[in-house]
């Protein structure tokens, strides 16, 4: 399987208007040949309308689909070769496990034979050989999902699209699964987008994360430029925890609280603003007077999360988050005074409150 | 005290027991009775005795059943027959595509449907017949005058009752996400329709099928006036010249009625339910984590 190259899709300037309400507001996105990439927004940003108009399930306003160097804008998705793995509940119901997986083969009029041959194949790369014969309604939602990935796999398409296939799962069977997909992903060599609302999916398994916002592409880079360097205050709030902070810009820093923090955007102008620090950058000072000051506060929650630990501050006029190792959040229980310090890493500020 | 409650419950669980028995019993007499008054009244002779004359001489009346099933059928039990299938199989043509498109694309235009498709349920047959006597008129002229021509009304007629059945079957399959998969798997639309939706409905295509086909079996008014022979005419023209045999036919029309729908349940029945299986047998916790 590993004979199949990925192909280069690019999406060019797509616009799909609802009604009054614009989806997609000039969308352009390449992805290369067997990269995968995440798109990741709240509901409504239009990261769903760009996957189904590369699927062929909707038409665009405007704009191009090209996939592997063919425009594919006008061809109905059924002509399109593109495997694509739905939220839930996707299996026929009337076939069992292989037969959906043979669905899309039979339908291209390859031999019987051959069709159950390539299906059992295709299970067992997704682990599910023994399950050939169940029932969608006789299998987990884990397995069920794995099953439709080895269904739209099963075609050969050039482009597989993932339409937030695990938000229906629990917890572990998420991030379990989530790791599969990256495997057989790359087993396969398959250029893939990736459709979520859950940061964590996306950064976990993505080459590339866009984050979307009302049709648009605000970001689009590798999960560490993303969560680091943040191009918009709203990439800064969507992805990972933030604490907004009032601060006082000045001469190409901000300062907060009494801590000047140099600033990631280039040029700001003098004034007040909202600072926004990840609680990775808020520590405990090493000393100091408790008395008073702006940083100091009670601890009033301590949210042990393993290695690491949430602790939320009432620093009086707001609260503030802080991402701790556990070590050192254990000394600081709840209604324990706390006086803390922001590391100078580069932030954004906001200025639209 | 739990000795008091269960006590309680159970004389309220006898109660409805024979509540239940009491209802049971009272709808059989009702539905029995006349079959019964039927039966006995086509098996007695003119000096009170008992026999079988009637039911014998059914098979003589060319009127009634013949070996002529074609284009244009003679006998009435072969017309009401033919008008079953063509009712039932044009009803489904023209339902479940368009009903499958409407729930797909044009979703707005479901209450539109749904109220064309219940509207005939508000007519009286007798009104219908008044609106479609011209209409028949000019068809009996220019196209054919065969009774078959009559199912293009009996569709009308059953339009109520299976698009009823067809809604409730499409209601509980997600036709959206299943059709999607299917068209992203490369299927054209017949075979979205064939292959996936129709094998899911096929509890609800059947009901749709059962109930036409009861419909058409028993359906009087139209066909009396618009001057068609079919079972129910033949049936009522037979009782004015010989009760008795009109009442072995009618006998023998609902124990034909009733073999026939069993055996269409029978046909349709088979090959489904099998994978109908309880799922929580195989969804515990211990499958769910090796997902």
């Amino acid at each position: 399987m590993n004979e199949r190259s990925g192909v280069e899709v690019r999406l060019e300037n797509l616009v799909r208007r609802y009604g009054m309400v614009t989806a997609l507001d000039g969308l352009s996105l390449t992805i290369a040949p067997g990269e995968l990439v995440a798109l990741l927004g709240p509901s409504g940003c239009g990261k769903t309308t760009a996957l189904r108009l590369l699927a062929g399930l909707e038409e665009a306003d405007e704009g191009r689909v090209v996939v592997g160097g063919n425009d594919v804008t006008g061809l109905p998705a059924s002509r399109r070769n593109i495997g694509m793995v739905f939220q839930a509940y996707s299996l026929f119901p009337h076939m069992v496990a292989w037969e959906n997986v043979a669905f899309g083969l039979q339908m291209r009029r390859v031999a019987p034979a051959e069709r159950k041959k390539r299906a059992l194949d295709m299970l067992e790369l997704v682990g599910l050989g023994r399950y050939a014969n169940r029932y969608a309604n006789q299998m987990s939602g884990g397995q069920q999902q794995r099953v439709a990935l080895a269904r739209a796999l099963a075609i050969q398409p050039q482009v597989l699209l993932l339409d937030e296939p695990l938000s229906a799962l629990d917890a572990k069977v998420r991030a379990r699964l989530r790791d599969e997909i990256r495997r057989v992903q790359m087993d396969v060599g398959i250029t893939t987008l990736f459709v979520t609302h859950d940061q964590e999916e996306a950064l976990a398994i993505a080459d590339r994360v866009g984050v979307m916002q009302s049709g648009k592409l605000e970001q689009l880079g590798p999960p560490t430029a993303v969560y680091s360097r943040p191009a918009t205050p709203f990439v800064a709030d969507f992805v990972g925890l933030t604490n907004r902070l009032a601060g006082t810009v000045r001469r190409g820093v901000v300062e907060v609280r009494g801590t000047e923090i140099p600033l990631v955007q280039p040029d700001v102008a003098d004034g007040p603003a909202t600072a926004l620090v990840r609680p990775e950058a808020v520590t405990f000072a090493a000393d100091g007077d408790m008395a008073d000051g702006p940083l100091v506060g009670t601890v009033i929650a301590v949210a042990f999360l393993g290695a690491v630990s949430r602790v939320t501050v009432d620093l009086g006029d707001t609260t503030i988050l802080a991402q701790l190792p556990t070590s050192a959040a254990a000394d600081h229980p709840a209604g324990t005074r706390v006086r803390l310090a922001l590391r100078p890493d580069p932030v954004l500020v906001d200025r639209h409150e | 005290m739990a000795v008091a409650r269960r006590g309680f419950r159970r004389t309220r669980w006898i109660k409805l027991q024979v509540f239940r028995y009491v209802v049971f019993a009272l709808a059989a007499v009702f539905f029995l009775v006349p079959l019964f008054a039927m039966f006995e009244f086509s098996t007695r002779g003119k000096y009170g005795e008992r026999t079988l004359q009637y039911w014998q001489s059914v098979f003589q009346y060319p009127d009634l059943i013949d070996w002529n099933f074609g284009p244009a059928p003679d006998a009435a039990i072969n017309a009401s027959l033919e008008l079953a299938l063509i009712t039932s199989l044009v009803m489904l043509v023209l339902l479940v595509p368009t009903m499958v498109w409407v729930r797909l694309k044009l979703r707005r235009l479901n209450r539109v449907v749904e109220f064309i498709c219940l509207l005939p349920l508000t007519i009286p047959a007798i009104v219908l017949v008044v609106g479609l006597f011209p209409m028949y008129l000019w068809l009996g002229t220019n196209f054919s005058d065969s009774i078959l021509t009559l199912a293009l009304a009996y569709v009308v007629l059953v339009l109520p009752y299976c698009y009823r059945s067809l809604d409730a079957g499409l209601g509980g399959i997600d036709v959206k996400t299943l059709s999607e998969a299917a068209r992203s798997l490369g299927a054209s639309w017949f075979s979205v329709i064939w292959r996936v939706i129709v094998p899911n409905i096929s509890n609800a295509i059947l009901n749709a099928v059962l109930l036409s086909v009861a419909l058409v079996l028993g359906e009087y008014t139209i066909a009396n006036n618009l001057l068609y022979n079919n079972l129910q005419v033949e049936l009522v023209h037979l009782g004015r010249t010989n009760a008795g045999v009109s009442i072995a036919v009618a006998g023998a029309s609902l124990v034909f009625a009733f073999v026939l729908l069993v055996i269409i349940a029978f046909i349709g029945g088979r090959g489904r339910r099998v994978y109908a299986e309880p799922a929580a047998v195989f969804a515990g916790p211990l499958q769910g984590s090796q997902a």
